[in-house]
């Protein structure tokens, strides 16, 4: 069929060169919407990125080399710097997707005070990582306002070292409720669009077979924003990967990371094969959950057909 | 001996030099400088320091030293220069020196000289172990304690609060935890770019104290003493001091009542709190008291785009009024012999810490370190090996000696690359400085 109505098109075209060009202009358009984007991305993302892998192989004098991984493995605190970050990831992306889940049904309703919440809510959204680690740092120092009341309400007698070297508990539950507060919004900003994208005659049709609210939600609503989530999942893991602001607020050298590791290999050290080397190592890890996201959180083809 | 000379006393010279040659504009002056980075620390520079200076200048305190390196190495190999004029510590002027992107200002110290007394240390410094001028010293500070006066009360029996001992201080901190309930001594162990000077701390200070020099008696049994005072001190000192970068900031809060650290990051508690704060001299270990200075220069980058105003601002920067003008703004010391800082008309905060830089350097152990000398590139992480090592002595509390060796191997190997020869207080070496 297509066949047919194309082979006079072609013919046509071909002999009227002036509309060729206007067809092919038609074509080129989107490619030249996304050409700044491209060049922006390249130049100042892909390039520094290949150079990046490129420097992970190399020694000081440019001959390749692959030491610098086995000199990663032996760094000091390299070992606790992969398991603080792994640790710290596991912990936020459930917690905070989980809120942000609730945060976008509750946003979708129409419970009074809905439009306040939601600006209250975005705040998160326009605070830079450092800074939210400062605002929480301020709260959990030792003469930080939480100690502060709890010991005007005579709760404690001394300060509580809540962000000790010592106190691992401490440092990781600092560092995972600023990380959470930071960044719920954003996932919460995703997930409202995919509850958006979802049709409500499907909401309705399961209420009217008599579906209660908790079964809605969680046979209607949830198996469609299975996209989003993947989304969402992804966008936040790879930049759980790279925890740095809030971590170098809060716990300082007491709970090593990848990304910290990463910045002190450049601006204390002076090591740019290291640093490298390390950020190749989030760049693995970052992809490797991806991937398993992908294959974990596939959706089948039919949904999107019906 | 090399010794930090303070003046003290001195007349203040008269402003303006014979040099100041031209009150013609000299155009616009590209100063890209890694000190007086505060907020307030760039606006004193350009309001009151800057202000009268016969051009423009753009003072740039974006960058950090080392940020500033490779930005202008890259600038050097690229032979696009667009920095006039480099405001940096000596240890960052090294890699710039070994590269060749610095110029030699032989005949402008020579002008500068006819009507201004440089000290004479910190002129040698500046030839960075060559016969011609790299850069001319603008400002120099040191490393002291500085001490809340509710803190005096538990000062250990007989002991001077400006002359302690390290296991004086190591007592002192338990005497605190048993009256306050609370670990009061503060060490800036920070890491990353909020990161604490805590590796100087081990360099300059404990180590000459406790060996007599900072590398050859690295794994040494006085390097195992040092590190057992390190652990007991240690078990007194505030944990959170693993987050703290500028020790000024905790001191004021009250978190503690006795911290070291680089003068500039001490002075905002002395400025603002005059009454509650005063500045005292480093201990001293078995072989004397170790401490150590920084020397920040003034150097021309080769091909730089406007090379007569870049000099003139040196000339400008290194008169006496301007010295005390920017003493006062940035916290650091003046680096003319005859410039006075302390006494009444001190700068606030300034002319306290001069008074303790001045014990120290005068005690009668002082054992003046230098920054590492000779490594380059390397300077980083010859000093991320006291970092690992106190990390893991002190904080994942494993053995001394093993670390020692482990580490002392790895020290070895980055000295044996850099092909660095030992520096005081360590004896001269013939070769490349040996851990023994």
């Amino acid at each position: 069929m297509s066949g047919q109505v194309e082979a006079p098109a072609l013919r046509e075209a071909a002999g009227r060169p002036r509309r060729a060009v206007r067809f092919s202009r038609r074509q080129l358009e989107p490619y030249a919407l996304l050409a700044p984007a491209a060049i922006f991305m390249t130049l100042f993302f892909a390039w520094p990125a290949v150079q990046t892998l490129l420097i992970a192989f190399q020694k000081a004098n440019g001959s390749w080399t692959l030491d610098n991984f086995g000199a990663m493995a032996r760094d000091t605190d390299f070992r606790l710097a992969l398991r603080n970050t792994l640790l710290v990831l596991v912990l936020i992306i459930p917690i905070e997707t989980t809120i942000a889940l609730l945060m976008a049904v509750l946003a979708q309703s129409r419970l009074f005070g809905r439009d306040v919440m939601l600006y209250i809510w975005s705040i998160p959204l326009a605070v830079s990582d450092l800074a939210a680690g400062l605002v929480w740092f301020s709260i959990f120092t030792s003469h930080g306002y939480l100690n502060s009341v709890l010991q005007d309400l005579h709760l404690i007698a001394h300060p509580v070292g809540f962000l000790d070297y010592n106190n691992l508990g401490g440092l990781v539950t600092a560092i995972v409720l600023a990380e959470v507060w930071r960044s719920m919004s954003l996932v919460m900003v995703i997930i409202m669009s995919g509850i958006q994208a979802i049709p409500p005659e499907l909401d309705e049709a399961a209420e009217s077979l008599g579906a209660g609210a908790w079964q809605r939600f969680w046979k209607v609503t949830l198996p469609l924003l299975k996209p989003t989530l993947q989304v969402a999942l992804i966008l936040r893991t790879t930049t759980a990967f790279q925890v740095f602001g809030v971590v170098l607020a809060l716990a300082g050298s007491a709970l090593p990371v990848l990304a910290v590791k990463s910045e002190s290999w450049v601006t204390e050290y002076r090591n740019y094969q290291l640093a490298a080397t390390y950020a190749i190592l989030i760049l693995v890890l970052s992809s490797l959950s991806t991937v398993g996201y992908l294959l974990f959180l596939r959706t089948p083809r039919e949904v999107f057909q019906r | 001996m090399l010794l930090l000379i303070l003046a003290c006393g001195g007349t203040p010279a008269p402003s303006g030099g014979a040099t100041a040659s031209t009150q013609t504009d000299v155009g616009k002056v590209e100063f890209l400088s890694s000190q007086g980075q505060a907020v307030n620390e760039a606006e004193g520079m350009r309001k009151q320091v800057l202000a009268g200076f016969n051009g423009t200048t753009d003072f740039n305190t974006s960058l950090t030293g080392a940020q500033m390196v490779p930005k202008l190495l890259a600038e050097h190999q690229a032979s696009k220069v667009d920095i006039d004029l480099v405001g940096d510590i000596h240890g960052d002027m090294v890699p710039l020196q070994a590269a060749g992107a610095l110029q030699d200002l032989t005949p402008l110290l020579e002008k500068l000289q006819k009507d201004r007394k440089f000290n004479s240390q910190l002129v040698a410094y500046g030839k960075m172990g060559t016969q011609k001028q790299y850069y001319i010293p603008w400002l120099q500070a040191t490393y002291m304690m500085v001490v809340n006066k509710k803190a005096l009360q538990y000062l250990p029996k007989g002991a001077d609060v400006s002359g302690l001992t390290y296991d004086q201080l190591a007592q002192w901190g338990e005497n605190m935890l048993k009256g306050t309930g609370e670990k009061k001594i503060g060490i800036p162990a920070a890491t990353g770019s909020r990161g604490g000077l805590l590796s100087r701390f081990l360099q300059g200070y404990v180590y000459p104290s406790y060996t007599g020099g900072e590398v050859t008696g690295f794994k040494s049994p006085e390097a195992v003493q040092a590190w057992q005072m390190v652990k007991r001190l240690w078990a007194v000192t505030n944990p959170q001091s693993t987050n703290y970068g500028f020790m000024q900031e905790p001191l004021q809060s009250g978190e503690v009542w006795v911290a070291w650290d680089h003068q500039a990051r001490l002075i905002d508690a002395l400025k603002n709190l005059p009454d509650q704060f005063q500045a005292v001299p480093a201990p001293s270990g078995p072989k004397g008291l170790g401490f150590m200075s920084v020397v920040a220069g003034l150097a021309i980058p080769v091909g730089a785009p406007n090379q007569k105003g870049a000099e003139a601002l040196i000339d400008y920067l290194t008169r006496p009024d301007k010295q005390k003008k920017t003493t006062a703004v940035v916290g650091f010391f003046p680096v003319l012999s005859d410039v006075s800082v302390s006494g009444k008309d001190a700068p606030p905060g300034v002319g306290v810490e001069a008074e303790a830089a001045i014990k120290q350097t005068n005690a009668k152990k002082a054992l003046p370190a230098l920054l590492p000398v000779g490594l380059g590139a390397k300077d980083g992480e010859f000093s991320k090996t006291y970092f690992d090592t106190f990390t893991r002595i002190a904080l994942h509390n494993e053995d001394i000696q093993t670390v020692l060796s482990d580490e002392a191997k790895l020290l070895q190997a980055l000295l044996d690359t850099a092909k660095a020869h030992c520096w005081p207080p360590d004896p001269p070496s013939t070769g490349t400085c040996q851990v023994k």
